[in-house]
């Protein structure tokens, strides 16, 4: 059935940018905050305060403009949205309509295969937030709302993509990029969970071949890259079979209910709101000039795709690793730091891929707090360049790095982990272990050489692991040679 | 003469030498508002303790020498300005109790120079009106016939100075809200060029319109209000980054070289006779003071009224979404559910004309009316603009009638609005110009009531329109003449 029809799918992405304030006045926008205790008359709309726009807020506009290859608008308006509310103070939402600060940008997505796919970036423009409106719990305030208006006024940019995804999987390459691009960019913290990252899509099926889209249905605030795939699958196959039955797709709002995994209609076109935008009048045209792009140009982080390409390039890792390491900036800042300071590029991105992942993922922690800094890790790496340990030993310092945060040279020094290289101790072991295994050597002298490699093992445990593995396989051969 | 009687500047020489106090001034003042509200009504609400107290302050500060231009000085301010402490309701229910947490950037610049508030001036609710008469606290009497409006919406403004209840005061002019009840009172109002003075604190009606501006008895004590208000405040986006000139200083320059511009379409058939008169004797003034006198034209003018009652109906239908009950303001008791409580809200809180101007201007805004309402208002608005800057190529100042008539009567227009709303047609323009216009008195009707001259300058060159408007004073006597109260 799905084969007959053709998905097309839009996005449009709310990002809750990270500046220190709000975007037309001076309150703090941090979470948590006991409610209204972020709040002055601008955001609170008491009667005569007029907004101011927080510059901040149009640097990581640009930025995020720069890094999805937009065209940035030498002059933008910021108009009103107007609609009651009681979480939205002024009975209008300052936003921008008509002229967006960014407009025709595009993302290249990787496709399964590895093709990858443009997909176009209609207009990215600058918002406020509102606040948020609660419901009574207890007995005695039931019958009551509450409103608390500490994110109101919050800066937000709103990401629109053209409607050039054609399946969940496109939908979800696209989010997962996006999502990557605003974090790489600092402009954003990603948390899905508390709203940072939030996305609507308008979904329609239409036969395949068909040229016209069908009727769109638009799916509110999805909160995460899970649900998402699941709210365009239910929807797609909702529209499917209204088609097939012969019944009309009708434009409307749904929203999705992760517990049960369907939309629901929320507001059909008939109710939608008459949002009579105009120029807001208490703001002047937003004035972009050549400097100032100029400016965030030079600020711009090295975006996920060229630092995969360096790595590549100058680490000569795979692209595989390139991929992993890049995944978040955080690990990628981590990696490059280490290799930074130690040179080499393939081994620090196998610690980091192996030991250092592994240890995140069991405590269920981020790499920015990973107890091992990049230069304890370098430390310890350089520790087996010179012999110091043997690649097994480095293991045992690096859970004792991760569980003390001290550093390799403590570590090795504390424990005696200093690598035998000297080879009479070892001979002597070796001398030892022959005689206690007569039987043994004979096999191996009558060609199974198999054996090789108990005796390597019973000369590395007598070591207790610290004898060099390479001393070892040349004193125990030139040994077993010469009887 | 009284106390009351003198203007700003007699009394600041009064405060400087030490011949009155600030606190004597305040009580003087004081008692004439307690002898002639009743009768003019200019005031909604009192603050005589904080008047006293920062009237002992200024007078400290006055024996210390470290006196500003207006320490000490009694003065009030519409109440469409915020004040710390003290109530503002914008003249309208859904504010009657509202006490704001903040002063407006005027008003905290006024107290910054050791001003004294006496209170809060009558005016139209939420600034919308012609006559004060949709006040929620009843109409403004005219100090000259209170059988008469004072105008509007600045109305208690005007009269508070024509009645020598305060020697000057603050409004604020959107479509001619200054400047026209200025000309029915027979005092002096300056609406400055929109981006002057900061409109921070100032409870908008139509944000690209509203403009605050100084009233009192002469053209000086205007200037001196204005300077301590104009300027540049980072609060306020379309406030102008733009240095203040010393608008005292550049007052006695003379009109040598002075050309005035006589707009032919303000000079229409209809217009009153006593207006009319008293007009072209002023423009005789001006010739005699040397000045040359061309006629312009601003072609647009017919369009003007219909232009401004699209844009700010429109402006004022989002402004004023905010007197929701949810926050703050009128909360409708007995209301069931969200939708029921924004209703009756509003219903109970908004008075007949605000309601008409937000059902006006959100039809204006609505989808599929948009572009021919609002959007070909904005076209014409920027028409208009073009009117004015090229007739300033022939001209330095403007000169037309304030309004078409002297004051009228209490109820003459009530019952229609259109009549009322063409009574502002030569001061409109000015705003949706954005340029700066001045209204002072330069004559009397048949009927004993006040005639005003309008006067409008290039942007942001309120020094000459301040100077050409002095010159007129000192050839001149109208502005002596007091309110028979």
């Amino acid at each position: 059935m799905l084969s007959k029809y053709e998905t097309v799918i839009g996005l449009e992405v709310h990002v809750q940018l990270t500046t220190a304030t709000k975007i037309f006045c001076g309150c703090s926008t941090r979470f948590g905050a006991p409610p209204n205790s972020q709040t002055c008359p601008v955001c609170l709309a008491l009667p005569g305060a007029l907004p101011v726009l927080n510059g901040k807020a149009v640097d990581f506009a640009i930025l995020a403009g720069l890094a999805t290859h937009c065209r940035i608008a030498p002059r933008s308006i910021f108009a009103r949205k107007n609609y009651f509310y009681p979480d939205l103070p002024k009975g209008y939402q300052i936003s921008q309509y008509e002229l967006p600060i960014c407009e025709h940008g595009h993302l290249d997505i990787s496709l399964e295969g590895g093709a990858t796919k443009r997909i176009g970036i209609t207009r990215i423009h600058m918002e406020e937030d509102a606040g948020k409106s609660m419901h009574g719990e207890t007995p005695e305030t039931s019958a009551s709302s509450f409103v608390d208006l500490n994110r109101a006024g919050t800066p937000l940019l709103e990401i629109v993509s053209e409607p050039d995804m054609r399946s969940p999987e496109e939908a979800i390459a696209y989010l997962k990029k996006l999502h990557q691009i605003v974090v790489y960019l600092g402009v954003c913290d990603g948390n899905l969970e508390q709203g940072s990252f939030r996305c609507d899509a308008n979904v329609s099926v239409r036969p395949r071949g068909q040229e016209a889209f069908g009727t769109r249905a638009e799916i509110k605030n999805i909160n995460s890259f899970r649900f998402i795939k699941q709210a365009i699958e239910y929807e797609v196959e909702r529209q499917i079979e209204l088609v097939e039955n012969g019944e009309k797709v009708v434009q409307e709002t749904r929203l999705f209910d992760p517990a049960t995994g369907v939309t629901r209609s929320m507001r059909g076109k008939e109710d939608a709101h008459d949002y009579r935008y105009f120029p807001d009048p208490d703001l002047v045209p937003l004035v972009v000039d050549e400097a100032w792009i100029a400016r965030m140009r030079e600020q711009m982080p090295e975006l996920p795709e060229a630092r995969r390409a360096r790595f590549v390039r100058d680490y000569g890792i795979p692209e595989y690793d390139a991929e992993v390491l890049t995944a978040e900036r955080a690990l990628a800042d981590y990696y490059d730091a280490c290799v930074k300071l130690h040179g080499g590029g393939k081994v620090c991105a196998n610690w980091v891929m192996g030991e250092v992942i592994r240890g995140l993922n069991e405590q269920g922690i981020g790499i920015a707090e990973c107890p091992v800094r990049p230069q304890m890790l370098a430390g310890m790496l350089q520790r087996i360049d010179d012999g110091t340990i043997s690649g097994k030993i480095a293991k045992t310092v690096f859970d004792e790095m991760w569980r003390s945060g001290r550093d390799a040279d403590t570590i090795i020094a504390e424990k005696g982990l200093k690598q035998v290289t000297d080879t009479g101790a070892i001979e002597a072991i070796i001398d030892e272990i022959l005689a206690a295994n007569p039987g043994q050597v004979e096999e191996y002298r009558a060609g199974k050489e198999k054996v090789f490699g108990f005796f390597v093992g019973q000369v590395m445990k007598a070591s207790k692991g610290k004898a060099n593995p390479a001393a070892v396989n040349d004193l125990l051969k030139k040994k077993l040679a010469g009887g | 003469m009284s106390l009351t009687e003198l203007s700003l500047h007699d009394l600041q020489q009064q405060l400087q030498t030490r011949a009155v106090s600030s606190v004597e001034l305040t009580r003087a003042f004081l008692s004439r508002i307690a002898a002639t509200q009743g009768q003019v009504n200019a005031f909604i609400t009192l603050c005589e303790d904080q008047a006293l107290a920062a009237a002992e302050a200024a007078d400290r500060r006055l024996a210390a020498g470290d006196a500003a231009p207006l320490t000490g000085l009694p003065l009030a301010v519409k109440d469409i300005f915020n004040t710390a402490g003290v109530r503002t309701t914008c003249a309208s229910k859904i504010l009657a109790d509202y006490v704001a947490p903040y002063d407006a950037t005027a008003v905290a610049r006024l107290k910054d120079q050791g001003a004294v508030l006496l209170g809060k001036l009558n005016m139209d609710e939420f600034a919308m009106g012609s006559s004060n008469e949709t006040s929620a606290f009843g109409a403004v009497k005219n100090p000259w016939n209170p059988a008469c409006v004072a105008g509007g919406s600045s109305g208690g403004s005007a009269a508070a100075v024509a009645a020598c209840q305060v020697p000057a005061s603050l409004g604020t002019d959107t479509g001619g809200s200054i400047r026209q009840p200025a000309s029915h009172c027979g005092v002096v109002g300056l609406k400055p060029t929109y981006g002057r003075v900061s409109r921070y604190g100032v409870i908008a009606y139509a944000s690209s319109l509203d403009q605050v501006g100084p009233l009192a008895r002469n053209v000086a004590d205007c200037a001196l209000l204005l300077q301590a208000v104009a300027g540049h405040d980072p609060l306020d986006s379309t406030s102008v980054d733009l240095a203040v000139p010393d608008y005292l200083a550049a007052l006695g320059e003379g009109l040598a070289g002075l050309r005035i511009g006589l707009p032919r379409e303000y000079f229409i058939a209809g217009l009153d006779a006593d207006v009319q008169k008293a007009v072209a004797a002023a423009i005789d003034v001006y010739r005699g003071l040397g000045a040359e006198v061309v006629e312009v034209s601003l072609p647009h003018t017919e369009y003007a009224v219909a232009c401004y009652y699209l844009i700010a109906t429109a402006e004022a239908s989002s402004n004023l979404a905010r007197y929701d009950g949810v926050r703050y303001g009128l909360r409708a008791e007995a209301a069931q559910g969200l939708l029921d409580m924004y209703m009756q809200s509003r219903g109970q809180g908004f008075g007949a004309e605000v309601k008409r101007r937000i059902m006006l201007g959100t039809y204006a805004l609505s989808s599929g009316y948009y572009d021919a309402y609002y959007l070909k208002a904005q076209k014409v608005r920027t028409l208009i603009r073009r009117d004015f800057l090229r007739a300033f190529d022939q001209c330095d100042v403007l000169l037309t009638p304030v309004a078409p008539t002297p004051a009228f009567r209490l109820g003459e227009k009530t019952a229609d609005p259109l009549q009322m709303y063409l009574s502002d047609i030569f001061t409109i323009p000015v705003n949706l110009a954005g340029t700066c216009g001045l209204a002072l008195p330069c004559g009397m009707s048949g009927a004993g009531l006040p005639i005003g001259l309008q006067l409008v300058g290039k942007p942001f060159d309120e020094a000459t329109l301040l100077r050409v408007a002095h010159a007129f004073e000192q050839a001149t006597d109208w502005h002596r003449k007091t309110a028979p109260l």
